[in-house]
């Protein structure tokens, strides 16, 4: 049997290869599951997982949601605005007092980088870091990586494009992480006031261009763009960014002919993707949804002792 | 009572030269340095120190510490600091202004400087505030300040931001005798960040604090002094294009001083790898070669003075998301060990180092110490450069632990501690006189 010998799911730089194969293969195994009538499965039964969300999720909470109800396993849920936080409790007497209660996995989101461990040096949960700051997403990374194992029949040696804010996201930097580790090879791409200082030392090469960028490539996944950053200067207006910056078909044609696009979400419209780019022949957008819950299925499935 | 320090090797840092004497102190001065054997008066009146495979050094002077009293006496007061400093062999400190409320008026100063005077431990010379408030906007009452004992004005922990204010900040003080230290940071460009920005911020996820935001400012504090033709100090340099730009200032003979830390010649960025709050601080840790710039600035004379920026935190402050966290490390008892392994990597000589943490900061203060001569005060420590430790959290007297040194091998430290004549703490006893 495959042993994943880890307590926490904090980022991709802790997963080795094999970690990362398990895990997928756990999820494809899953996706059947929620093809079915009853999608309910005893596995998790009389566990508990609590959703810490400090920033506002729709998707990723209702998702990991979903993945614990399947298996059934008690879901809570806990957000910024309605716990003691507000009354200006440190995030780490929040976690102990969450641990006095014996979740079995806290899955966290956190606006802080290094939140998530933060609170696994001192809770006996297993954490599951949803997003924290600017740092990692790694489930939505393993999503990621599931989605183009499934439409490419595998990872390595594919050419992938990462085109948006990539210093402000933390699903690129989980996604550069993972998906050099599985042998792919990364370009990242975007005005040049979201690339990172020193980002090829990560193992990736930067070409700024969009255009440029996609040329040949396999996969091409965009970041969704924060409007609020137009007043930090980073770019000028979104008009500006849609012009130079956004996935147009036009620029999809010089990627390979089956190359697929992959998106986050939430999508802007006419900023970073076109419509006709989102609702196109090449989207796996939705692909991606479904297949996140497969993946927070499989994490947790394998956290709480599945593989054991 | 006469005090003989006997058998230490005397390190001076005005002739240059490292050797055996004996000290003879009496009445708080240094009453005679004689050669080794020469003191032949024994009896009750005398009480020897046995210095036997010591150094003897001039008492260290650190011109850059927060004693955070009055206002957060939870982190540090004036007397913690100064038992601090003694236990690290520091005789005197300059302490900064960014308390609660601010050294800004003659009120604080004098209240910092009797608080200080009760414990008889080390000596405290205030540093006032640049501007009201420090909000860089009005310039204090420098004569009044001067008057009430402050030795050196500065808004650090704030750049002050407005060129004009900086630069009739450097003409006033200058009349009334007084340093101007710029803490030099474009908040502009360093706000959102909370460590160098580089590869290792790249790589875990933190907003970067640009080389360029201290740069920018130690050049404009160096046209200012260009300008004005008055002296400006220079806090903090840790990076290599600040060394670069002050190493040009001096050559064009443009009045300006610099001090590091020791956290800027002794750890760089990847020290925050895994989000270590400990090792946050400002201007942050940065990369190996600006470690290396600093050292070779230290060695050429570029930066003259070591300071510690001594900034005690809690945990309240520290145990937090990184991004949350206070920027600080305390210096005041892991600075001389750091010192001294310059000496050992052979970047500094002896009295060299040991000048750098007490002569150097005495002449920009215009402030006694640094020298031991006949007819001086008698301040002074023995230091055992040889003694290997680990640090240890427990073995701390600032009143924080703030410190990323906590479980490192340190090696040297200081085992006696005398301000005028007096032994103010001793290793053995770990107690100070009070």
């Amino acid at each position: 049997m495959r042993k994943f010998d880890h307590r926490h799911l904090i980022g991709m730089g802790r997963l080795s290869v094999d970690d990362i194969e398990l895990i997928l293969d756990t999820a494809e195994s899953f996706k059947e599951l929620s093809e079915r009538d009853i999608k309910k499965v005893p596995t998790l039964r009389g566990k508990s997982v609590v959703n810490f969300f400090f920033e506002p999720s729709t998707r990723t909470r209702t998702s990991f949601e979903i993945a614990a109800k399947r298996l059934s396993a008690d879901t809570f849920s806990l957000s910024a605005s309605g716990s003691s936080m507000v009354k200006g409790e440190t995030l780490i007497d929040t976690a102990l007092n969450l641990q006095a209660m014996k979740p079995d996995i806290i899955v966290l989101r956190h606006p802080s980088s290094g939140a998530p461990q933060l609170i696994a040096n001192r809770v006996k949960a297993g954490i599951i870091n949803a997003g924290d700051g600017i740092n990692e997403h790694p489930t939505q990374s393993l999503l990621d990586l599931l989605t183009i194992r499934e439409k490419m029949g595998k990872i390595k040696g594919l050419n992938i494009s990462i085109i948006g804010d990539i210093s402000h996201s933390r699903v690129a930097r989980s996604n550069i992480i993972g998906l050099t580790k599985m042998g792919a090879d990364v370009t990242l791409s975007g005005p040049p006031t979201m690339i990172p200082v020193g980002v090829e030392s990560l193992g990736v090469r930067v070409v700024l261009n969009p255009a440029e960028a996609v040329k040949g490539k396999d996969v091409i996944m965009l970041l969704r763009i924060q409007l609020e950053r137009q007043n930090k200067a980073l770019f000028p207006c979104v008009r500006e960014y849609a012009s130079y910056f956004g996935l147009t078909e036009k620029i999809i044609r010089a990627a390979k002919k089956d190359v697929i696009v992959m998106h986050p979400g939430p999508i802007n419209r006419g900023v970073e993707i076109s419509s006709e780019v989102a609702d196109g022949p090449h989207s796996v957008i939705f692909d991606q949804a479904t297949n996140g819950v497969a993946v927070r299925m499989a994490v947790l499935y394998l956290l709480i002792g599945g593989a054991k | 009572m006469i005090t003989r320090i006997r058998a230490g090797r005397f390190v001076d840092p005005v002739k240059g030269c490292v050797e055996q004497v004996e000290l003879i102190i009496e009445k708080g001065k240094i009453a005679r340095i004689l050669p080794p054997g020469e003191f032949k008066e024994e009896g009750p009146r005398i009480r020897t120190i046995n210095a036997a495979d010591k150094l003897i050094v001039p008492g260290l002077i650190d011109m850059h510490v927060h004693l955070r009293e009055p206002g957060e006496e939870y982190k540090e007061t004036i007397d913690s600091g100064q038992m601090a400093a003694v236990a690290g062999g520091f005789t005197s400190i300059a302490c900064m202004p960014n308390t609660m409320p601010p050294n800004d008026t003659r009120a604080v100063t004098e209240f910092i400087i009797e608080k200080a005077k009760r414990t008889g431990l080390a000596r405290v010379y205030p540093i006032a505030a640049i501007t009201v408030m420090q909000k860089g906007e009005r310039l204090t009452e420098f004569g009044e300040l001067k008057e009430a004992g402050a030795v050196a004005v500065s808004d650090d922990g704030f750049c002050v931001t407005n060129s004009e204010v900086m630069r009739r900040a450097l003409e006033y003080a200058r009349y009334h005798g007084l340093m101007v230290i710029s803490h030099s940071e474009d908040l502009n460009l360093s706000r959102s960040g909370v460590m160098h920005e580089g590869v290792v911020s790249t790589r875990i996820g933190l907003q970067g604090i640009p080389a360029a935001s201290e740069e920018i400012m130690v050049f404009r504090e160096i046209s200012l002094a260009a300008l004005t033709n008055c002296p400006v100090h220079i806090a903090h340099v840790s990076t290599a294009g600040s060394v670069e730009i002050i190493k040009r200032a001096k050559d064009a003979g443009i009045p300006v001083t610099a001090e590091t830390a020791p956290h800027y010649f002794s750890l760089d960025h990847k020290e925050v790898a895994g989000y270590n709050t400990y090792a946050k601080v400002k201007p942050p840790l940065r990369t190996p070669e600006d470690v290396q710039a600093i050292k070779d600035g230290l060695a050429e004379g570029v930066i003259d003075v070591i300071a510690t920026d001594h900034a005690p935190h809690s945990d309240i402050e520290k145990k937090l998301e990184f991004d949350k966290a206070a920027f600080g490390m305390i210096g005041l008892e892991t600075a001389l060990a750091l010192t001294l392994q310059l000496v050992r990597d052979k970047i500094l000589g002896l009295p060299e180092a040991i000048g750098k943490l007490s002569l150097s900061p005495a002449s920009v203060l215009g402030i006694p110490g640094g020298c031991i001569k006949t007819g001086v005060q008698a301040d002074l420590a023995v230091i055992d450069p040889e003694c290997e430790y680990v640090l240890k959290r427990e073995d701390i007297l600032s009143k924080s632990w703030n410190s990323p040194f906590i479980g490192k091998k340190l090696k040297g430290r200081n085992e006696l501690t005398m301000i005028g004549g007096e032994i103010v703490w001793e290793r053995k006893s770990k107690h100070p006189r009070c």
